[in-house]
């Protein structure tokens, strides 16, 4: 278990080299991306790492002495097995200082062809206790999870005391309202999920349409949502779309907003925490530079002084500003939310 | 990839196993009892039991789904404890450690927490339930070694991606096939029975209890989507895979229909029918219309989305 005095990694998302570049000239203490293609959860048309630009990231962020995580947190099929063991190989080759997985066989593959490869059990696997984490520890020697955005800061603080390895949460971004990896919802609407694809809503299948009663989402034909002309349309993610249940249409899964724990500092540093994953390598390089400033500023306060800790103002207006909704919540960590 | 066909498959459809899932909803003490009364002689040869969604459910403890257990293993039944699929908190891994404690019944594994726990305890007979995320043969054999000596095919698996990890597998394993009921898609740490009353889930009023079927989310044009079921997101549709029989067959042991609806039982039976020949697929499938609480899918099955009702030409 760590202690508040120990400093808390900030981890921030990558989808291109200038975000990377940005997320490093702002603070962040690792950086996180993928490969172009299937292998991770963000493998949206546009975004993401071809060999030559991982090459010059890497680069990039040890010349400043920070980390490169690498994501490859989809599950391998049979028959594209070798493409993820491929990609775990040149991670491997590249330098990069952690995989994130969730793939038990990967993981096997891993610790076994690149001993010296660190392995972070990603949000993917579902790992919400102590008990799960500690399967993968002993049987692959991963040296960090990272949590479900399921459990309360009180739950966070019971794993975090029980388990062998570093525990990573997610801090700010969009949230997930189901269990990661255990959300075939994308899927059922679309057949592209993120667990074998990589992809929750994606994009070909979107549909916009201005009709007489407001501007309508389309997620592969389904309904998601309709705008009228005073409201600002949203993409249609398809658990943040107002649905009708029993005669009554609303938000019935969870509205546009997004998660901000910056209130809750303090109390993850008390508990443990090791490290504070900031969402969004779909976002803009401006996204990432706003975001990782506001809490490089916020954990070095907190650091000098944690007695007095208190969110700023102007640090939650600038996140804000970036949010989904312009709106956000403490999510499950706040048990009324649940 | 071509996928092959798998070479372990048993010769006539006949010796397929048919399993009831876990009850996915929460109903009233007696009423649970008194299907499972009524389970005892349905010609389903595997019964899950247990609560696996919702910690806060408690008509039936324990100690109830073991007596239950014990009627069905009695009746000749195989019983199976399925473990919860979303641990919170401490008094979720207690329960956890009671079922694995028990020696009496297999246990389903629907966390890895279970697989942990039952490695520890040496159990060689446990099932890799639904939610752990089995795509590809090497952690499915990761899984035997733990084990495992059945596991159950996330339902979002197609028949080819299937068939192409049993044949790469270096031994047969007994696979279990989601063939009846509404898909379990989603589980949240947020209640949306709860929500949609304008509860928290910590004094939720046990609104669920009851709502036999869970509540069907429909889209702003009216056309049923999803089922809000506690913590769970389920499709509005029925997975059915009565109709997909003779492609099934080759690929798995054991079919598993989720209690839905009112006639479980009829359901069961058809099932029977179709299998042992007494009834075509087809014919099967039409009758199942008259049972079903909505419209049909079955496009998992087929590689596309599920909520798609896939006719091969």
């Amino acid at each position: 278990m760590t202690t508040a005095s120990q400093r808390i990694e900030l981890v921030c998302p990558a989808g291109s080299l200038p975000a990377l570049k940005t997320a490093i000239d702002n603070g962040a203490d690792c950086v996180y991306l993928g490969f172009k293609d299937a292998t991770n959860a963000r493998n949206f048309t546009g975004l993401n790492f071809d060999a030559r630009q991982m090459r010059e990231g890497v680069d990039y962020a040890h010349a400043r002495k920070r980390k490169v995580l690498l994501a490859l947190n989809t599950y391998p099929q049979s028959a594209n097995w070798a493409d993820w063991t491929a990609a775990v190989d040149r991670a491997a080759a590249l330098g990069i200082d952690a995989v994130i997985l969730a793939d038990p066989g990967l993981m096997a593959y891993a610790a076994k062809t690149h001993p010296q490869l660190r392995l972070h059990l990603s949000v993917q696997g579902s790992a919400t206790s102590y008990e799960a984490i500690a399967w993968y520890h002993e049987r692959f020697g991963i040296q960090r999870a990272v949590l479900p955005r399921v459990l309360s800061l009180a739950q966070v603080e019971k794993v975090i005391a029980n388990s062998p390895v570093e525990i990573e949460v997610f801090g700010f971004g969009g949230l997930c309202v189901m269990v990661e990896g255990r959300c075939a919802l994308s899927a059922y609407a679309t057949g592209e999920s993120p667990n074998c694809n990589g992809a929750c809503s994606p994009g070909k299948h979107v549909r916009w349409e201005q009709t007489p009663k407001g501007m309508e989402t389309r997620l592969n034909g389904i309904l998601i949502d309709r705008f009228g002309a005073d409201e600002r349309a949203g993409y249609p993610t398809l658990c943040k779309g107002r649905f009708e249940v029993n005669d009554e249409t609303y938000y019935a899964i969870e509205e546009p907003t997004s998660l901000n724990t910056l209130e809750m500092l303090p109390e993850l540093a008390r508990v443990g925490v090791s490290a504070i994953k900031i969402e969004g390598r779909q976002r803009s390089p401006a996204y990432v530079a706003q975001v990782t400033k506001v809490w490089r500023a916020a954990l070095d306060r907190l650091a000098l002084d944690p007695a007095s800790f208190q969110a700023q103002p102007a640090w939650m207006a600038e996140l804000n500003k970036v949010s989904e909704g312009q709106s956000h919540t403490l999510g499950a960590y706040y048990r009324p939310w649940k | 990839m071509n996928a092959p066909l798998n070479t372990h498959a048993p010769a006539t459809g006949n010796t397929m196993k048919l399993s009831l899932g876990p009850l996915l909803y929460y109903w009233p003490r007696q009423s649970v009892l008194d299907f499972y009364a009524g389970i005892a002689d349905s010609p389903v040869d595997i019964v899950h039991l247990g609560e696996t969604v919702c910690s806060r459910r408690h008509e039936l403890r324990l100690d109830d789904w073991l007596e239950v257990a014990a009627m069905l293993a009695a009746a000749g039944k195989e019983a199976v404890l399925s473990s919860q699929s979303l641990i919170e908190s401490e008094s979720d891994l207690k329960t956890l450690r009671r079922i694995v404690g028990q020696g009496d019944f297999r246990v389903e594994a629907n966390d890895f927490a279970a697989v942990r726990l039952l490695a520890e305890a040496g159990r060689r007979d446990w099932i890799a339930g639904p939610t752990l995320n089995v795509f590809n043969p090497h952690t499915l054999e990761l899984l035997v070694e733990s084990g495992a000596s059945r596991w159950v095919v996330p339902p979002e698996m197609s028949g080819e991606v299937l068939a192409g990890l049993r044949a790469a597998l270096p031994a047969p394993l007994e696979a279990e096939v989601f063939a009846y009921g509404r898909l379990p898609l989603a589980h949240s740490a947020r209640c949306f029975t709860a929500r949609h009353y304008n509860l928290q889930k910590d004094s939720c009023e046990f609104r669920c209890l009851g709502i036999a079927d869970g509540l069907v989310l429909r889209t702003r044009e009216g056309e049923p989507f999803l089922t809000l079921n506690g913590v769970q997101t389920q499709s509005a549709r029925v997975h059915n895979l009565l109709g997909d029989l003779p492609a099934l067959q080759p690929h798995a042991e054991v079919l598993r229909i989720s209690p839905q609806g009112a006639d479980s039982r009829e359901i069961i039976q058809l099932f029977r029918a179709a299998l042992d020949g007494q009834r075509s697929p087809e014919s099967a499938f039409a009758v199942s219309a008259a049972h079903m609480p909505a419209a049909p899918c079955n496009g998992f099955w087929h590689g596309r989305p599920g909520v798609e009702q896939y006719v091969a030409m």
